[in-house]
């Protein structure tokens, strides 16, 4: 019952979040000090880790390579899979990054009696990955309404795609939609997949529940309690606390106090956890080297040259009669070894 | 151990309450502890061995001993969970890899049942994820701040013996093939996770016979096979005089000779036992061929480097030789014969250890002119590179109809495939040997290969259920183009699936033959002046 623990959890951040901002004088801890401490938190630990990641050399050119190399003229190489240059390398970056390619070749496999191993294509989880990922983000990006004044075109143009259903007033945005669909399949996958639910951790559901709520509470003030909140208000604190000059007008309800301290949890959360991977996925050597190290010398900084192989000469010194009398040929004649010893 | 029936293997394969058959544990996976029984462990590493390894200069092997892994007490060093923890964190200062992949896994599941260990064992831990998660809880526990703090409740294991024991156990199921880092979004390569799961545990004496008696001989007398260079010499000289016999052509070669062009190297297990002989021969008859100035060495007698298998100082010791020997002789390249880890060795690591190799000069087939400027930096050619040239260019006077019968399917080794990118390579080789080919299905080859079970020296006797279960994958998809297309010769290019394959093959698919392609090659060459028998079997051919 891993998953009940994060349940707990995104439930007291939202209490405390909830009756917290309504005590007086409160809301500049939940409308200013904590979204500072979490954005420091974020930018601070997201580039402490990178660097703690750069730090450690890589010794070895260790690319995975998934498919023909470079190799005689007649056979022909797979620039994407197995890269030889930094050009084919961003393009193989690209497409991991962008499209989740590595998760497109997934399959699915299956014991049946004889036995006999079957393997099907499986893209499920390509499938809710992007979802989700790309939902996220264009949420995010929507976001930034609140923190630009005027609001740029290529915004406006976002948020018209995003509502191109035109469903209900104020219209409904697709990325809402598909952010929950996208966590609960991911959710529900954890749960019924039985190799993935019994390698999750708290720290795999937690994230899951953390962000739900988040997209829960942001739903909830757009399309359902937008009594209860003022959007004035809150783009002048978005806009005072990008300006550093926060100012916290009347009038702002609890159900933002929640969204923003959710989100602040998520923030600082990010960079002592495995929403890492956004940062890791550009420095995994299996995937960001060219397979070049035959052809151009990688370099180990802490190569030791003082480990050497066991010596030839040592190695005739053992075996000269053997050696001799098998007609191999040696550096020193028996006579001229002898005398030296 | 007896390794049990195949009805049975097959039945508890499919119907055994495992993960990988839908049943599902009940206990967490941390705590489940390693129990160990005969069969499901390779023997320690004797005494002497270890005493050896370690009395080398550059090398740490510790704490040589009589120990038993059945026993309560692995008579470990008093400290050993300070050399334990002071080892990963000297590894993670040392690896990006080793800090990536414990940092960024989120648990997807893509690698769960994409290795060959998990779905011949259906064991949990053999899932790559949970693999690297034994691994993982501890450096999380030791080294991350959400660890330090909460503990378990952020998935932070203390290390224990226990803990030990359970990498010791999994360390040793994994063969380091790379399939599950094809799958990963973020390409984490369990290789590297069980690498230094190995490194630290010969930090305190753990380690197994198979791997470091190779290792220890192979420092010692140039090879894993402990052959020592008049022995070397003898087997070479026996290939050739049955090459002789076979087609009345002699065989000229040389051993340790200066001044030659080209040195060539191949794995030890090639001129030790069958089928691996019948691979040497083929590089014989080639080399003979073409008349290529070749010389082999005794001194640096082995391709293969089970120094991988151990930790990264014995391997840059043993790849030394390779160097080392070719700078003594005075050639201008060398040739490396068909292996997979060997290559992995070769293609990632040699250059940068050993290296830069200065004193050889860019390949160049003096036979058809091509430069291999794919290992201007390293200076060592593939021998299906090699031959794929000499075929393109026309220089072997080859007849397939002296395969005809063979009817053979293509294993891709790991390391070729997903350490190297070696694939097409060996398939443009049988097109031109053979008639008849096959490939087995798609999921099972190239990228996607399936290990033979038994790679990074688990291919002991004493653990043959595990390495028939690993196997399975493998033999399976052989099965089915047995079925299918009459297939009878499973044909590769690593000397490890030489001999493993056809324990595998006797196991699962009675009846197929393991070769080499180079020994589909040697069958197939015309040679000048032969007086070749009816050779039925081709080099194998009893006369």
């Amino acid at each position: 019952m891993k998953y009940a623990f994060s349940f707990l959890a995104v439930i007291a951040l939202v209490l405390i979040a909830g009756f917290g901002s309504q005590i007086p004088g409160m809301q500049y801890l939940f409308g200013v000090v904590v979204p500072y401490l979490a954005i420091m938190l974020f930018v601070g630990g997201f580039v402490y880790r990178v660097m703690q990641w750069a730090k450690s050399p890589v010794p070895f050119s260790i690319p995975t390579t998934c498919g023909q190399g470079a190799s005689l003229d007649f056979i022909k190489q797979d620039k994407l899979d197995c890269p030889t240059k930094t050009s084919e390398v961003a393009a193989r970056m690209f497409l991991e990054i962008f499209l989740f390619r590595s998760l497109f070749r997934n399959t699915t496999s299956e014991l049946h009696n004889g036995p006999k191993i079957t393997y099907e294509s499986s893209k499920w989880l390509w499938l809710f990955g992007l979802l989700f990922h790309y939902s996220f983000l264009v949420i995010v990006i929507r976001h930034m309404r609140l923190f630009i004044d005027p609001i740029p075109f290529w915004l406006s143009a976002i948020e018209g795609v995003d509502s191109m259903l035109q469903i209900g007033a104020p219209t409904l945005y697709l990325s809402s939609v598909t952010l929950l669909g996208g966590l609960l399949l991911l959710f529900g996958r954890r749960l019924v997949n039985r190799h993935v639910r019994y390698i999750s951790l708290n720290n795999d559901y937690f994230p899951l529940v953390l962000i739900f709520a988040i997209g829960l509470t942001g739903i909830l003030m757009r399309y359902f309690l937008r009594t209860d909140i003022d959007i004035i208000n809150i783009k002048n604190l978005a806009m005072g606390l990008v300006t550093f000059s926060p100012v916290i007008g009347a009038k702002i309800g609890a159900i933002f106090y929640i969204h923003l301290f959710l989100v602040s949890t998520l923030l600082a959360y990010f960079p002592f956890s495995k929403l890492m991977h956004m940062g890791g996925v550009f420095m995994s050597p299996t995937r960001n080297m060219a397979n070049n190290s035959r052809a151009k010398r990688h370099i180990n900084p802490w190569n030791d040259p003082e480990i050497k192989p066991h010596s030839y000469a040592g190695y005739e010194d053992e075996f000269r009669e053997f050696m001799v009398d098998a007609g191999i040929p040696v550096e020193k004649e028996l006579s001229a070894a002898k005398d030296e010893a | 151990m007896a390794v049990p029936k195949l009805e049975q293997l097959s039945k508890s394969v499919v119907q055994g309450p495992s993960l990988a058959t839908g049943a599902i544990p009940t206990k967490d996976w941390m705590d489940v502890e390693a129990v160990f029984k005969p069969g499901n462990y390779a023997y320690p590493a004797k005494v002497e061995k270890v005493e050896y390894l370690n009395s080398q200069k550059g090398l740490h092997f510790p704490n040589a001993r009589e120990w038993n892994p059945e026993d309560d007490d692995w008579k470990l060093p008093e400290d050993w969970k300070d050399i334990i923890l002071k080892g990963l964190k000297d590894r993670l200062d040392k690896f990006r890899s080793l800090k990536i992949f414990m940092d960024c896994c989120v648990r997807c599941g893509a690698c769960a049942d994409k290795c060959h260990f998990f779905l011949g064992t259906g064991d949990p831990k053999n899932m790559p994820v949970l693999r690297a998660e034994l691994l993982r809880s501890v450096y999380r526990n030791d080294f991350t701040i959400g660890g330090k703090i909460l503990g378990k409740m952020a998935g932070g294991r203390e290390m224990t013996v226990g803990v030990l024991k359970e990498w010791f156990m999994y360390s040793y199921q994994c063969t380091e093939c790379r399939r599950c880092s094809v799958f990963c979004p973020y390409g984490i390569d369990t290789a590297e996770v069980t690498m230094m799961l190995r490194e630290l545990l010969h930090l305190v004496g753990v380690g197994i016979n198979w791997i470091l008696e190779p290792a220890s001989n192979s420092n010692r007398t140039g090879n894993h096979m402990g052959l020592q260079p008049h022995t070397f010499k003898d087997n070479v000289d026996f290939l050739a005089d049955d090459i002789e016999n076979l087609t009345g052509v002699k065989i000229n070669h040389s051993f340790n000779r200066k001044g030659a062009e080209v040195l060539f190297i191949t794995p030890s297990a090639d001129v030790f036992a069958e089928p691996g002989l019948y691979t040497a021969m083929g590089y014989l008859l080639l080399f003979e061929h073409i008349g290529l100035d070749y010389t082999w060495s005794t001194y640096a007698s082995e391709g293969g480097n089970f120094g991988l298998f151990t930790n990264n100082e014995l391997m840059k010791k043993l790849n030394g030789k390779m160097y080392a020997e070719a700078k003594r002789l005075g050639v201008k390249y060398i040739i490396g014969g068909e292996c997979g880890h060997m290559w992995r060795v070769v293609h990632q690591y040699m250059d940068t250890m050993n290296g830069p190799a200065d004193f050889l000069e860019v390949p160049k087939s003096s036979i058809t002119g091509t430069t291999f400027n794919n290992a201007a930096s390293t200076k060592m050619v593939h021998i299906s590179e090699f031959t794929a040239d000499l075929i393109k260019n026309g220089k072997l006077k080859l007849d397939k109809s002296r395969n005809a019968h063979v009817k053979a399917t293509f294993h891709d080794s790991c390391n070729t495939a997903r350490a190297m990118g070696l694939m097409d390579e060996p398939r443009y080789i049988l097109d031109h040997v053979v008639d008849n080919w096959v490939e087995m299905p798609e999921n099972t080859i190239r990228e996607q290969t399936f290990c033979c079970g038994s790679g990074t020296g688990l291919n002991t006797d004493e653990i043959m259920e595990l390495r028939m279960r690993s196997g399975l994958p493998r033999a399976n998809a052989v099965k089915h183009v047995i079925d299918k297309h009459d297939v009878n010769t499973l044909s590769c290019v690593c000397a490890i699936d030489r001999a493993t394959l056809t324990s595998l093959m006797n196991y699962w698919n009675p009846g197929c033959n393991v070769c080499g392609v180079s020994e589909l090659v040697g069958n197939a060459l015309v040679m000048d002046g032969e007086n070749r028998q009816e050779l039925d079997e081709g080099l194998r051919t009893l006369v």
